[in-house]
């Protein structure tokens, strides 16, 4: 039992090292777990350990592979001398033809050992997923694959044929993440379990850093939008109902305590102005920061309802309002940032992103969309590209908008490197760190107008 | 209550309710660890029906509290009879104080609400929470005490404790983010859309009249417009529907103009149906 409860905490460090929070008393659930389950079977042992470590679904992204590499389907490579290239291509289009997931999971396993091996000298070699992948070319065998389950269907002239394609590719994906994590496993018999459950494994969406997101991660977090914002929407609404409370208001506490004699019985609280907030978002999406603004406007514009106005602005180095093109209905997040660069003027000469010209240009030309109502977001790295930061527009924004605040997507240890003017705009209006969908979403809780 | 997972599958199917592995485990483990189970997931894929199946297996009552914005504890746990304590006392005229002051507040004067409820009763018993997201914060200070040590405590007459731990189900569509501590007193079950072989059986099992490939084909469609990116993906519920309507308009296969047709069952927003319609090559509606 002494090894089977070192493999269970050593998950539970793994995950904690991932960011989900486990206590000592869940720990104990798992092991409990585990007995009443055994270990016969290792699909009913990772649901057990899920139920009863995991607190929310956006963990299990995170738990799947780090379960693969503690309690692994074996060890070693498999028996046999190593399959050859086109052999394995020939089974690999019969099993997708099939759609058996079993043989995938072999073919997998037998690829990674096959194809997967790189260096000769202890402590250099390995095996890579990205290798593997790339000889055997799963992606090239769509057609012929397409043209084996018509062939054994007879023609294919059933409707739900023309979905063939994006299931043969959605089995061909699921046969990378095999593969992916299948040389997992094997690196980490060489290097250690522990190394590589910290280091190999992605972390979950919303910890991605938004410069550094590829472009599935960011499919990804797109999706998180409509969720996230909902959460927001009841912590706004609830904030609100905190807020309306208000203080003690003395002269009219004193007026009604005239009808007890004079002892205040009652006191009577301040009420508060009904104000509507208004939203304007000064966005850069410029390539650098795009991945960031994206979802910053998806998220605002996910939130519209909680304002009377939201104003959405994006520039480069010229600037140009979009918040049509974000109308309800009409956004279809996937194609956004194509069309914001499609649809609006936002660059001039040149391509790269200049603060200072975007930021004159919006004081001069939309300076009445900011009134003391308005609280401002100005979404951006700060990143001036050498030229002047124009920090006169940044001060006449400042005293006309009720708040400012910018949200950078930089670590601030490398605020003010470079070609980065985040500190001279950071006197001037409040600076936040903002760099990934986790400190966003804590970020506009906390600091949107209620 | 069970002896194995394949029990808790089999048990289930009985009743009608297919569960997939993670569900039978998590509810074999809720059972065996005497813990509550939280479940989570999108709407319409038998968060509810899960519950309800259990008591059936189970032979117990069924004790449902349904939350919403406001609940609280008269409406949750207990309640004085107010009404009844007043004749009480308007009836005993003459007595002391002493003896009416201890006779208005028992048990014949207290009316037990779902959770007070579920925790006194001697038979076997599961207790539903339905949608715990819509309740306010508070309600989740007061489900604490319930879910860890399954006692209530009554100012008036003590704490009572349950004789019989009662199988406790929590759902949630996680329209609020539930409190890390009602997790942690949890088994955590998120039920996602099932896979394509459960749900053709699911589809099998509630719609028996129709044919084998139709079965599979509306299946196959129904798993693509889940992979789009839409306003509200369709759920086993709307599956289920819409093998339904095909049944009842007799339909031989599925093409164009059936599929035209009848795609309001299972996509619920204008924009939704027309990017379906174009990812499934249909005309323009």
């Amino acid at each position: 039992m002494t090894a089977v409860a070192d493999r269970i905490t050593g998950l539970v460090g793994a995950l904690r090292a991932h960011g989900v929070r486990i206590g000592t008393g869940e720990t104990v659930d798992a092991a409990r777990a585990v007995e009443a389950l055994g270990l016969a079977d290792r699909e009913l042992l990772r649901e057990g350990l899920a139920a009863t470590l995991l607190h929310g679904p956006g963990q299990r992204a995170v738990f799947d592979p780090v379960f693969d590499l503690y309690f692994p389907r074996g060890v070693g490579g498999p028996d046999g001398a190593p399959a050859d290239r086109e052999a394995l291509r020939d089974r690999l289009a019969q099993a997708l033809a099939a759609d058996d997931r079993a043989a995938m999971a072999r073919l997998a396993s037998e690829a990674v050992d096959a194809l997967g091996g790189y260096g000769n000298s202890p402590g250099s070699d390995g095996f890579s997923a990205y290798q593997t992948l790339d000889r055997l070319r799963p992606q090239t065998l769509l057609a012929r694959v397409r043209a084996d389950v018509r062939g054994q269907e007879g023609g294919g002239a059933g409707f739900a044929d023309r979905l063939l394609d994006d299931e043969i590719r959605s089995r061909i994906e699921e046969f990378r993440r095999l593969v992916g994590a299948e040389a997992r496993r094997r690196v980490a018999e060489r290097r250690g379990r522990d190394e590589i459950a910290r280091r190999g494994v992605r972390p979950t969406a919303d910890r991605v850093d938004f410069l550094f997101a590829n472009r599935d991660q960011l499919t990804e977090l797109r999706r998180a939008v409509q969720p996230l914002a909902r959460k927001l929407a009841t912590r706004l609404a609830a904030r609100r109902r905190r807020a309306a409370r208000g203080t003690v208001d003395l002269r009219r506490t004193l007026r009604s305590s005239l009808s007890t004699g004079g002892v205040p019985m009652r006191p009577v609280l301040r009420r508060r102005r009904p104000v509507r907030p208004e939203l304007v978002l000064l966005c850069d999406v410029s390539g650098s920061v795009s991945g960031f603004s994206d979802f910053t406007m998806l998220l605002v514009q996910a939130l519209h309802d909680q304002f009377s106005k939201v104003r959405v602005f994006a520039f480069v180095n010229r600037l140009d309002e979009v918040t049509g093109l974000l109308d309800h209905g009409r956004a279809d997040p996937d194609g956004l940032g194509a069309r914001i660069r499609a649809e609006a003027t936002l660059t001039g000469w040149h391509g790269s992103s200049d603060y200072g010209l975007a930021l004159g240009e919006f004081t001069e030309r939309y300076g009445g969309a900011v009134g003391p109502r308005t609280t401002v977001f100005v979404l951006g790295d700060a990143r001036t590209n050498m030229s002047d930061p124009n920090l006169n527009a940044v001060r006449e924004l400042a005293r006309r908008a009720r708040r400012v605040y910018w949200l950078n997507p930089e670590p601030s240890n490398r605020w003010g490197t470079g070609d980065s003017a985040a500190p001279a705009y950071a006197e001037l209006v409040e600076m936040h760190e903002c760099r990934t969908a986790r400190q966003l979403s804590a970020l506009i809780a906390r600091l949107l107008p209620v | 209550m069970f002896t194995s997972v394949d029990d808790v599958s089999a048990r289930l199917a009985e009743t009608g309710y297919l569960a997939s592995p993670a569900v039978a485990t998590t509810v074999f483990l809720a059972d065996r660890l005497g813990k509550p189970l939280l479940v989570e997931g999108p709407a319409g894929v038998g968060k509810t029906e899960l519950a309800k199946a259990v008591a059936q297996v189970a032979q117990a009552r069924l004790v449902r509290l349904q939350c919403y914005e406001g609940v609280d504890e008269s409406r949750a746990l207990y309640e004085w009879n107010h009404a009844k304590q007043l004749l009480r006392i308007s009836a005993g005229r003459g007595e002391s104080w002493d003896e009416t002051r201890t006779d208005i507040f028992t048990e014949e004067f207290l009316l037990p609400r779902p959770l007070l409820t579920a925790i006194r009763g001697d038979e076997p018993t599961v207790l539903l929470i339905d949608e715990t997201d819509k309740a306010d914060v508070e309600m989740e200070g007061l489900l604490l005490e319930v879910l860890s040590d399954f006692q209530v405590t009554v100012p008036e007459l003590g704490t009572v404790t349950a004789t019989r731990r009662p199988f406790v189900v929590l759902t949630s569509n996680a329209g609020r983010e539930l409190s890390e501590a009602l997790r942690r007193r949890c088994l955590f079950l998120h039920i996602g859309f099932p896979e394509e072989e459960l749900e053709r059986r699911i589809v099998r099992l509630k719609v028996p009249g129709l044919g084998q490939a139709l079965t599979e084909s509306v299946v196959r469609v129904v798993g693509a417009l889940r992979a789009m990116d839409l306003r509200k993906v369709p759920s086993v519920a709307e599956t289920i529907d819409w093998a339904r309507t095909l049944l009842a308009l007799g339909a031989g296969a599925l093409d164009e103009t059936v599929v035209k047709d009848t795609l309001g069952v299972i996509l619920k927003h204008q924009d939704d149906i027309q990017k379906a319609a174009a990812k499934l090559n249909l005309d323009a509606l």
